[in-house]
């Protein structure tokens, strides 16, 4: 039986290496099974946890132009949320156990969520910087091994990339405005900095996954490359702006060809990963709230959807 | 705390445009047909990507097993004589 497993596992890392994707079918060793369902629903939390700080703005857009394109960005997002928890559904865990995991808080999101949106700035900082973070994460892993996982990050590319153009558009517009607007624009940029980098997670030497999830092609790049690679991107467009980003240390290094920056606040994250964000209890608590005052509307649905089945059944007897 | 029953899966396919044929986009939760259907156009087509919809409850899939994929598939690999490219035809004739 040992043996078994050994040759599964082995022609399982072949099909792998060989560039194959794996399907819900499949065999898969049991830790893979559970990486994907760990990293694919965290991925959708993040989704479904994420339109909370921004819905708290739609109401006070200052246009009907920037309404309508944060309304569908918060929209998309409830998509995402979707398809990704569609993705870990074909691993075997129902969406109920997905939610449970959520409110019980044995599975994370992004703590980036977990920061307060004080200005109508913050709204633009996210758009540029957190989607444009998750895009460097999401296209990597339009490549993972997982098939579902996969083609859910293809779509969520395809539709995300108007999420930062509308967030870089509004910095650009605060930017071009009077000086009490720039200076909103870039209170928004110094809080959202940091955080926005941390979203790739800790030091590659920190990251005790990184090694067995690239082997299996669940990652591609490292946590630092990523990190790296947003920063790169994100330098000459706060020049545009004319922000400053809010690192004393942030210099592009000629021989690297790279920028380096300055040490990250590792303490910080490593606390609001525990729950003690600013607002940690406040997106959960109103996540928790929705789910249970909407627990009447799912029951109704469903016994009505029985009810008619039902009375089509019995028509169709007589 | 929870709810008493979870609405089932369903399977979204999407007609891009007429001509092309329906095609597997991903799944969702609905009570019924009509609310599968109501939700597989807010969740699947909110940029115009199709002209019509099927929706399936996914317990009605009977799905082929990849662990027999050897009984069920390797018997077309050795059929060359399937393909056109098998026959082999004198350089002159330019088209058939």
């Amino acid at each position: 039986m040992e043996l078994d497993i050994n040759k599964l596992e082995n022609d399982f890392q072949a099909r792998i290496d060989a560039g194959e994707n794996i399907e819900p079918k499949s065999w898969m060793p049991e830790k893979y099974r559970k990486t994907h369902i760990r990293q694919i629903s965290q991925h959708g939390h993040s989704e479904i946890v994420g339109m909370l700080p921004e819905g708290n703005w739609i109401t006070r857009a200052p246009s009907l132009r920037r309404k309508v394109g944060l309304l569908a960005k918060v929209q998309d997002e409830a998509g995402h949320g979707l398809y990704l928890y569609s993705a870990a559904e074909t691993l075997g865990i129902s969406r109920d156990e997905l939610f449970h995991q959520l409110h019980t808080g044995k599975a994370k999101y992004s703590s980036i969520f977990n920061y307060p949106t004080l200005s109508w700035a913050d709204i633009g900082a996210i758009g540029w910087l957190v989607d444009g973070a998750a895009i460097i994460n999401q296209v990597m892993l339009t490549r993972t091994s997982y098939g579902p996982y996969a083609r859910a990050m293809v779509r969520i590319c395809k539709e995300e990339s108007f999420h930062q153009r509308q967030g870089y558009e509004m910095m650009l517009t605060l930017c071009a405005g009077t000086p009490a607007q720039k200076e909103m624009a870039q209170d928004a940029l110094n809080r959202f900095w940091w955080p926005s980098i941390m979203m790739f997670g800790p030091r590659d030497e920190e990251s005790p996954h990184t090694e067995q999830a690239m082997k299996w092609k669940i990652k591609l790049k490292t946590n630092d490359e990523l990190r790296q690679q947003f920063i790169d991107i994100t330098v000459p467009q706060a020049e545009i702006l004319g922000l400053t980003i809010p690192d004393p240390d942030l210099k592009w290094n000629e021989e690297t060809g790279h920028y380096d920056h300055g040490p990250i606040d590792w303490d910080e994250f490593w606390q609001v990963v525990k729950g003690n964000g600013r607002c940690n209890k406040e997106r959960l608590g109103a996540r928790v709230k929705a789910w249970d005052d909407g627990e009447w509307v799912r029951d109704a649905a469903m016994a009505f959807a029985e009810k008619k089945e039902k009375s089509k059944e019995a028509k169709k007897a007589s | 705390m929870s709810t008493k029953k979870e609405w089932p899966i369903w399977e979204v396919f999407i007609r891009s445009k007429n001509g092309l044929e329906h095609r597997h986009a991903g799944s969702l939760h609905a009570a019924d047909a009509e609310m599968a259907m109501e939700n597989a156009r807010d969740v699947y087509t909110r940029r115009q990507e199709g002209v019509s919809l099927w929706v399936v409850e996914s317990k009605h899939i009977v799905a082929s097993n990849p662990e027999a994929n050897g009984e069920m598939f390797a018997p077309a690999e050795d059929k060359v004589y399937r393909h056109p490219t098998f026959y082999e035809l004198p350089i002159e004739l330019k088209h058939m």
